[in-house]
């Protein structure tokens, strides 16, 4: 039985296994294409950005418009979708700080991005790092969606937002009355404490406004543009985020074994910005979501054939989970072309058994 | 007394780039500034130990490669989280076409 938690036994195990900040496999890629890879600008990113606020305007107002009729609602799917779901992929990718090539538009995007998805700025910045540093490490990676055997009731509510958002709320709460997690105090440091509290009480003020708003006027159409579309809306980052690492391989030091890269269509990658890339990403985080199709055409030589779409992705995936479900330690084991660097197999003997 | 050590060819780092020097089972990242400057820091990131040379210069700015934590490579400064910590820099001088850094 593995235990998740960061401060746990396997927390040590993996520790002693040596998988705690270790030497991670990359494809080989001369520096100076590296380089051009990772250079950053500001024009792709603003465009998408202006695309973006200015479709939940539009929708929002429209469905503002037409509230209270039943018209409105394909509009608050649409302006949902966006709050709650393009949110995920704003704030993971500005979080990295490779969005935009100037700082302050990262911070701007990714604080507004960070207060409609519910995660605390601070604390979701060292989360992730963690979860590059150790990946899917049982005990070490604060950030996995898929455990073994897979939580299904929680994450089914998750397509509408609930476990989540609802522990980021109550995070929120406890943020701000100035205590803290024990475990988040495994990953953020002592200096960045304050921010934490600081933050969450500013997003109360928010809530807080939001609703007195909604009492004053005796109508949820206030929440039904701030706070309600992180639920009505999730469905998207979370349909996309379960196809990141789901059940593929944990406690191993290559990514090839234990993310996914996903062919999606053109909207699905707008609203998740390019994160379908997932092993490339991972592998080499320098690189802007604008350059992971570059990325990808030069290393997927040396990794599994991408999964051909979002359905297919489900369609490999759901199975190995069921079988999860029922018990058994397994995981998908995806097949590297003749062109690829092997496994490492004698670095994954953690990993446990792999599904026929 | 610290001698200069000779570390690489002024021509071997791109303008805007960084390379890692090994001297005396230490690490050091070695940069050529966009404005024609060389400089000397540590080669290992405070946050995790990582070597910066396979990460991003910009402008006076070295990006971690692992976590994108951010330092400004002329003093060190911590300038992005996740590092907090300042990174330490040596002295640098050309010489008949060489760089060479002073470390204690
Ligand atoms: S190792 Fe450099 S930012 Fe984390």
């Amino acid at each position: 039985m593995r235990d998740y938690s960061l401060i746990g036994p396997d927390a040590e195990r993996a520790v002693a296994a040596g998988l705690a900040a270790a030497d991670w496999y990359h494809s080989d890629i001369p520096r100076k294409e590296m380089k051009a890879l990772m250079a950053r600008e500001d024009g792709p990113a603003i465009r998408d950005t202006l695309i973006l606020y200015g479709a939940m305007v539009l929708f929002a107002g429209l469905g503002i418009w037409l509230w209270p009729s039943w018209w409105s609602a394909p509009f608050w799917l649409a302006y949902g979708v966006l709050y709650g779901s393009a949110s995920d992929s704003r704030w993971h990718e500005c979080g990295h700080g490779t969005a935009f090539r100037t700082a302050w538009m990262n911070n701007a995007v990714y604080h507004i991005a960070s207060f409609m998805i519910v995660r605390n700025p601070v604390t979701w910045r060292w989360s992730h790092a963690r979860h590059h540093t150790d990946t899917i490490i049982v005990g070490r990676d604060p950030e996995i969606a898929v455990m073994r055997p897979p939580a299904a009731l929680r994450l089914l509510s998750n397509f509408f937002g609930l476990a989540d958002a609802w522990a980021g709320w109550n995070r929120m709460i406890l943020n701000a009355s100035g205590r803290q997690d024990p475990e988040e105090a495994t990953f953020i440091p002592e200096s960045e404490r304050q921010k934490v509290v600081t933050v969450a009480r500013v997003w109360v003020v928010i809530y807080a406004a939001t609703i007195g708003l909604a009492v004053w006027t005796g109508s949820i159409l206030p929440l039904m543009v701030i706070g309600l579309p992180r639920l009505y809306g999730a469905w998207h980052h979370v349909m996309t985020g379960l196809l990141q690492h789901g059940a593929l391989a944990d406690n191993v030091i290559d990514h090839r074994l234990n993310s996914r890269t996903v062919y999606m269509n053109p909207v699905s990658r707008f609203i998740y910005w390019n994160m379908n890339y997932h092993i490339e990403h991972h592998m080499f985080p320098m690189v802007p979501y604008h350059r992971l199709p570059d990325l990808h055409e030069r290393i997927k030589d040396d990794l599994p054939a991408p999964t051909r779409s979002i359905w297919a992705g489900y369609r490999e995936m759901l199975p190995v989970l069921m079988r999860q479900l029922r018990g058994q330690d397994l995981f998908l084991k995806r097949a590297l072309p003749a062109t690829a660097r092997p496994y490492r197999e004698e670095l994954h003997m953690a990993a446990g058994q792999p599904a026929e | 007394m610290t001698d200069w050590i000779d570390a690489c060819a002024t021509d071997e780092i791109d303008e805007e780039d960084v390379i890692r020097f090994d001297h005396a089972g230490r690490t050091y990242a070695i940069y050529h500034s966009p404005d024609g400057a060389f400089y000397c820091t540590d080669g290992l990131c405070t946050h995790e130990q990582v070597h910066l040379a396979e990460g991003l210069v910009m402008d006076h700015v070295i990006e971690c490669p692992k976590h994108n934590g951010q330092f400004d490579y002329r003093t060190g400064e911590a300038k992005r989280a996740p590092v907090c910590v300042n990174l330490a820099t040596y002295p640098t001088r050309v010489e008949g076409g060489r760089v060479q850094i002073k470390v204690s």
